[in-house]
């Protein structure tokens, strides 16, 4: 048979025709083996005690389930169908909207109302399938590659529909929700704890980094040293780092005097806070020093040829075009602040890790959860916002480098 | 007028520019001129004081440029680099805006003088001035980087192999639109560039460097007749200089009147525009001994003779 025969060329577009998404393959076979194979939900005595997993169909009732197993199906066919991206990412959208629904009908239908001990919580498959919809969102979003402003509003609207379904309470009988409703307080105050400690580092961060940054690539003897010695630094375990820095902090403390009335103290979130601030170090002075050399000979030659003073020279002209690369280690750092502030709580420093630690120490699950799930968010919602900013801040550049 | 007296630099023990001394007239373009190496950039820096003298004193209107601090010397005299060097983060009015701001005009002020710029570069302003410059074409960018040299007026404009990165067609175009405003603006250009066919074209006088050395400065009709060494021979080309000087001769210096038209041929219609050159080159592809123009509004006939034409190509014995 000669290839020019046209047998093959039919069977090829019979193929192209007929074959699926090939994200939507992988999605497809994580949503059927999440909904069949693994517990939907987990019942437990109490808090602490093993449970039991429950597949869909023993988790919700009838119809529920009936409906719940339907949604996946349709939005599995959407992702191996090749269709629009905004179609797939609407079907994504409802499905993440349809999951958490289901996942609150099943405390009220599996526990009777006057026991207030037994718990309901999320199982392996529901987690599963929830990935599953938010990576063919994901999936969609970069297909349709929408423009800054466009993905802070999805975001905005994300957030906007998550907040109703917690103000809704139709997720209450959730063990999570239960954990967060006896201390709604302290959760709130470690939340801003947090913040302050990644937020608040990032800015000194800045504050030093930046203009470090700037020395270092004005003057080639520095740049080789300092970039070594904060290169050493984030080689040191969160961990250890927290604990080197409790001796000279409690030594300052002890005698610098008015020190300690700053909050400086060994332990706490003075070490907390310092141990980040080295972390942030290394991403703003090594972006700073790459995005001003990336500056081109040809704008730094024009700018001193214009008659700019250096300073007129480094604002106007060459840290503008360093901007989306520090961005860029805002965003970076923000993101691995936000993670590593978890460990604070370690020493005392609060912040979200206080219930994960907990939550480990009592063996509630839950309420690890409670403090992994904000965590997660808060890095997500960096990433996003800090992402559009940079983009934003490149105009007429085309995509950051 | 500019003036280098002595003028050298070093860097460590390599010298880069040995003792050149130069006048530029007012009002005139420049033309420096040399193999890469050989030191005519950095004359062009030392200018603006891009680059600090070793040695030597530089003039501008008789006062000694290291009188002023570099950057407020920098503000007065324009300066146009290869590759243009527009600023990628501001639009095409703030980059042409850039002198003027930091001077401190006011903003109406800067607002007119960028428009009225656009405008004399042929650069629409309500489609121009706010883009950026990554959005428009390699001759559009090098005409904004002229422009915003221009943009406070200033009395020297110091240009940099200012048409290297455009294509042949587009270079034409914007040296003639340069003399056009050469002209009109009345400034002095010092021009560095390693086409010695540019420099004849836009040039007043030419300065020929090599090792540092200004070798010959001189009229492009100098250089092509009168070359100094072996270098500057090499330079304006031997082979073809006959042409070259031939294309510095306005047509009209051959017109004859009066007498009588050869009658074995057709004297060959030619426009009174053409160079020397140009006109030379028609006359041979036809074959003709002699040409015709049309000389003013009146419409009188001059007679071109083509063997006038080759006297003149041969160098020694111009009209």
């Amino acid at each position: 048979m000669t290839s020019d025969t046209p047998l093959p060329a039919a069977s090829h577009l019979a193929a192209g025709r007929f074959a699926p998404d090939p994200v939507g393959v992988p999605i497809a076979a994580v949503l059927a083996a999440g909904l069949l194979l693994l517990p939907f939900a987990t019942l437990r005595a109490n808090r602490i005690v093993t449970g039991e997993g429950l597949s869909v169909l023993a988790a919700l009732p009838v119809g529920a389930a009936t409906g719940t197993i339907v949604l996946v199906t349709a939005v599995g066919t959407i992702g191996l169908l090749r269709l629009p991206a905004a179609v797939r990412l609407a079907a994504a959208g409802v499905l993440v909207a349809g999951l958490l629904l289901a996942v609150g009908i099943a405390p009220p239908h599996l526990v009777a109302s006057g026991d207030r001990l037994a718990r309901v919580s999320p199982a392996s498959g529901f987690w599963l399938v929830l990935a599953a919809a938010l990576l063919l969102a994901l999936d969609a979003l970069t297909r349709l590659r929408p423009s800054p402003l466009a993905r802070i509003a999805l975001l905005g609207a994300a957030i906007v529909g998550v907040a109703l379904v917690f103000a809704s309470d139709h997720l209450a009988g959730l063990s999570v929700m239960r954990e967060y409703a006896t201390r709604a307080a302290s959760f709130w105050r470690e939340a801003a704890q947090h913040g302050r400690l990644a937020a608040g580092s990032l800015g000194v961060a800045l504050l030093v980094g930046v203009p470090l940054g700037i020395l270092c690539a004005r003057v080639a003897a520095l740049r080789g040293p300092v970039l070594a010695a904060l290169n050493v630094v984030q080689t040191i375990p969160s961990i250890a780092l927290f604990a080197l820095l409790i001796t000279p902090l409690a030594f300052v403390a002890a005698n610098v005097p008015g020190a300690s009335a700053l909050g400086i103290r060994g332990i706490g979130a003075a070490p907390a806070f310092l141990a980040l601030v080295l972390y942030s170090l290394l991403p703003v002075v090594a972006n700073t020093v790459a995005g001003l050399r990336d500056v081109p000979e040809a704008a730094r030659e024009a700018a001193r040829g214009c008659g700019m003073t250096d300073r007129q020279s480094l604002v106007q002209v060459e840290m503008p075009l360093a901007l989306p690369a520090v961005l860029a280690a805002v965003r970076i750092v923000l993101v691995q602040n936000i993670g590593l502030a978890t460990v604070a709580a370690l020493i005392g420093g609060g912040g979200f890790g206080v219930f994960v630690f907990q939550g480990i120490g009592q063996t509630a699950m839950d309420l690890v959860l409670l403090g992994v799930i904000p965590t997660v968010a808060l890095c997500f919602l960096a990433s996003v916002v800090l992402g559009a900013l940079i983009e934003l801040a490149a105009p007429g550049r085309g995509l950051p480098r | 007028m500019i003036e280098l007296r002595g003028v050298s630099k070093r860097y460590d023990a390599r010298t880069v520019v040995d003792d050149v001394s130069l006048v530029i007239e007012p009002r005139t373009v420049a033309g420096i001129v040399g193999t890469s190496g050989s030191g005519k950039t950095t004359v062009l820096r030392m200018i603006n004081r891009l680059a600090e003298p070793s040695a030597g004193t530089i003039l501008i209107d008789g006062v000694d440029t290291r009188t002023l601090p570099g950057f407020e010397l920098r503000r007065r005299i324009g300066y146009v680099i290869q590759n243009d060097g527009l600023f990628p983060h501001r639009t095409v009015r703030e980059n042409i805006a850039t002198v003027p701001r930091l001077l401190g005009w006011s903003r109406g002020e800067i607002a007119r003088r960028a428009d009225e710029l656009l405008e004399l570069f042929q650069l629409d302003p309500a489609v121009f001035a706010a883009r950026f410059p990554h959005e428009l074409s390699g001759g559009q960018r090098q005409r904004v980087g002229v422009a915003r040299a221009l943009a406070a007026r200033p009395n020297i404009l110091l240009m940099d192999e200012p048409f290297g990165a455009l294509d042949p067609v587009i270079r034409a175009k914007a040296q003639d639109d340069l003399l056009h405003i050469q002209r009109a603006t009345q400034t002095t250009i010092v021009l560095v560039t390693h086409d010695m066919d540019e420099a004849i074209r836009l040039a007043d006088r030419i300065a020929v460097m090599a090792d540092g050395r200004v070798v010959q400065f001189g009229t492009p009709e100098d250089l092509l007749a009168r070359p100094a060494t072996p270098f500057v021979e090499r330079m304006v080309g031997v082979s073809d200089r006959s042409f070259r000087l031939l294309s510095l001769m306005p047509l009209e210096r051959f017109v004859e009147f009066g007498t009588d038209a050869a009658s074995d041929v057709e004297p060959l219609e030619l426009d009174a525009a053409l160079d020397a050159r140009e006109a030379l080159s028609r006359l041979l592809w036809v074959g003709a001994r002699e040409g015709r123009v049309r000389v003013g509004a009146g419409g009188t006939h001059g007679r071109i003779r083509t063997s006038r034409l080759l006297d003149a190509a041969r160098g020694a014995s111009t009209p």
